[in-house]
């Protein structure tokens, strides 16, 4: 097995979020704190495609920040092996600053980490673009002159500019047109094999993460409650809350059929139910969830599963 | 025919020069059908859906064409009229719920007060109805929820309580623009089932605008698509999503990535390029620049909706077939 370029171990991460002092004086409230992650432990393998799914409010996005470095877990650590980590955001509008070049947008990495000479620094930003397919001209032009699609291929730009071994990529897909989507999902399976990337792909959309992934998390309410090669998780998936997920998705091939309504919707993180958190809507819980949080053991974190009471067969 | 649009065009009047987004649209929903629109940013598929309520803003207007509800003409009535016809009649349910709904007042008060405007119910006949209304919409525990603020509900939560707004009315047409757009998947499929029953079981003319082709799949009777303002092709769902007939649909259908057991990562189609800008829409076919099947008569004439089997397309590979024939 190749040795991990990342690895996250027992991650917590909490968010303060009480009142104001004062108010919480005058109220007698205490502190209020909200664990957007909840003891994570996984690893990014090099060269691999890691995903990250779950529904708003898992925990994703928290989790693509501590692993880029934006942000420090409460709690647990975080170790990387490789050279530098970039990040892709998901809106290809918010993240490239409006009064730049985009030439200058993508050689600010080169600059800042001093990665070339100042004479090449064009030529290496010419490169850039062209591997994103843009044209180098492009390079003189503002980011309003361009549509959501191709902003998005500047900010793949910048982030390979930093030359990263890890990138993280936080929806990167989820503001963009399906046929835009599906021009960057190609362009960055084949930046990837060209330049042996390494990816975690945050994303709500199953679909999407299907088509890329080679292993993917799901996650509910901060706790990572599966992880399974991609092939593995789509034809068999384990865990109950996966299953719902996979249930859920609307489906192309389903014109007309009548479905089985999912049930219930994710809890308030600042209350999260105990025991296992998925149990209010799980099918199979029994007293045992409603009282104990389950392990995560042998990538599935299940009373159900761990005790063989829900079966796979399809 | 509960709804009924022809030819119409929505125009933006601007100091370079009158852009045109909606281009020649027809369409029809009949009742209890959902018809489906269903395009990517900028083909005018949230403009069509404003056009036919009224809603257009400056500079936009109806520059050309009718919009008919249940045999009557309304684009061309006075502002107070269409106004009373659109919370009657017409019911809209857009993206963004907490835009819909009055932070101030109390869910309970909103329905009520929408209610006693359209239907003058009163009293304990009114707060039933209400009440009725949200356990039909699925808010579970409605009498508990009643006096709750719309801060209070879930972002799904708070979809069901516009689509109930919407139903207050009784109307004869729901207008759905990106229903579940803003909602986690759960809630999606849960608001999905609810449109469908709405059609269903009261009846109800609904028009769901949105570019979730899954959406489309699994709610809508019939789907238009669109592209650059105008529809490139409608018929029946199950014929256009699984044999589509113009390039457009077709490069579409094959770039939605799918769940597929087992199958690992594969490449997607693509359509290269992006739709044009409404200043640049090209001659002819306004497809034809990205177009994998394109030949001289699409450089030059922009080709109608015509016949293609179940359903009709706006192409003129069609058209060759069709005289050959």
């Amino acid at each position: 097995m190749r040795a991990p370029l990342l690895s996250v171990e027992a991650v917590t991460r909490d968010f303060d979020v009480s009142r104001p002092w004062l108010e919480r004086v005058l109220e007698g409230e205490g502190r209020r704190l909200l664990r957007a992650v909840d003891g994570v432990t996984l690893e990014v393998r090099h060269g691999e495609t890691l995903a990250l799914v779950g529904e708003s409010g898992c925990g994703k996005s928290t989790i693509a920040r501590l692993m880029v470095g934006l942000d420090a877990p409460s709690d647990g650590r975080i170790e990387f092996h490789g050279q530098r980590r970039q990040m892709i955001f998901q809106s290809p509008y918010a993240s490239l600053n409006p009064r730049w070049r985009v030439r200058d947008i993508v050689a600010e990495p080169i600059r800042v980490l001093r990665l070339a000479r100042k004479a090449e620094v064009g030529a290496r930003v010419a490169r850039l673009l062209a591997q994103v397919g843009l044209a180098a001209e492009d390079g003189e032009k503002y980011p309003h002159e361009f549509s959501g699609g191709q902003r998005q291929r500047i900010s793949i730009a910048r982030a390979l500019s930093g030359e990263p071994d890890l990138l993280i990529c936080d929806e990167p897909t989820s503001a963009l047109d399906v046929s835009v989507q599906a021009q960057i999902l190609n362009l960055m399976a084949d930046l990837q094999s060209r330049l042996s990337l390494t990816y975690v792909f945050i994303s709500h959309n199953l679909a999407v993460v299907s088509q890329i992934a080679d292993r993917v998390g799901v996650m509910y309410l901060g706790r990572l409650v599966e992880l399974a090669p991609a092939g593995e998780l789509f034809s068999h998936p384990r865990h109950p809350y996966t299953r719902m997920l996979l249930e859920a998705v609307p489906r192309i091939e389903r014109t007309g059929e009548p479905r089985t309504p999912v049930a219930g919707e994710v809890p308030n993180p600042l209350a999260p139910p105990p025991g296992c958190s998925f149990h209010p809507r799980c099918p199979h819980a029994d007293e045992r969830c409603r009282r104990e949080r389950p392990e995560f053991v042998d990538a599935v974190a299940c009373h159900g599963v761990q005790e063989g009471r829900i079966s796979f067969a399809r | 025919m509960i709804l009924q649009a022809k030819e119409l065009r929505v125009e933006f009047r601007t100091r370079r020069g009158t852009l045109v987004a909606v281009d020649g649209v027809s369409f029809c929903v009949a009742r209890g059908e959902v018809l489906g629109v269903v395009g990517e940013s900028g083909a005018g598929k949230s403009l069509t859906g404003l056009a036919v309520m009224g809603l257009l803003e400056p500079p936009g207007r109806i520059a050309a064409g009718e919009v008919w509800l249940e045999g009557r003409r309304i684009d061309a009535l006075p502002h107070a009229a269409l106004r009373a016809l659109r919370g009657r009649r017409i019911g809209v349910v857009f993206q963004d719920p907490l835009g819909s709904l009055n932070p101030l007042y109390t869910i309970g008060a909103q329905l009520e007060e929408t209610i006693r405007t359209h239907l003058g119910l009163a009293g304990k006949e009114l707060r039933g109805r209400a009440l009725a209304l949200l356990a039909e919409v699925g808010i579970p525990a409605p009498q508990a929820r009643f006096q709750h603020y719309p801060h209070q509900f879930s972002g799904g939560m708070r979809q069901r309580v516009v689509i109930a707004l919407a139903l207050a009315a009784e109307p004869i047409l729901l207008i759905a623009d990106e229903p579940t757009t803003a909602l986690d998947v759960s809630m999606q499929a849960q608001i999905i089932v609810l449109i469908k029953r709405v059609a269903r079981e009261r009846g109800t003319a609904v028009m769901l605008i949105t570019h979730d082709m899954g959406v489309i799949a699994e709610t809508a009777d019939r789907v238009a698509v669109m592209y650059a303002g105008r529809i490139v092709e409608i018929g029946a769902v199950r014929d256009v999503l699984h044999a589509p007939q113009h390039p457009y649909t077709a490069g579409l259908m094959a770039s939605i990535p799918r769940i597929a057991a087992g199958a690992g990562r594969s490449r997607l189609a693509q359509i290269e390029g992006a739709m044009p800008r409404l200043s640049e829409i090209p001659r002819g076919c306004p497809f034809h620049p990205r177009c994998p099947k394109r030949f001289e008569r699409c450089l030059g004439s922009r080709p109608e909706l015509m016949p293609v089997g179940a359903s009709q397309a706006a192409c003129w590979l069609h058209a060759s077939a069709i005289a050959q024939r």
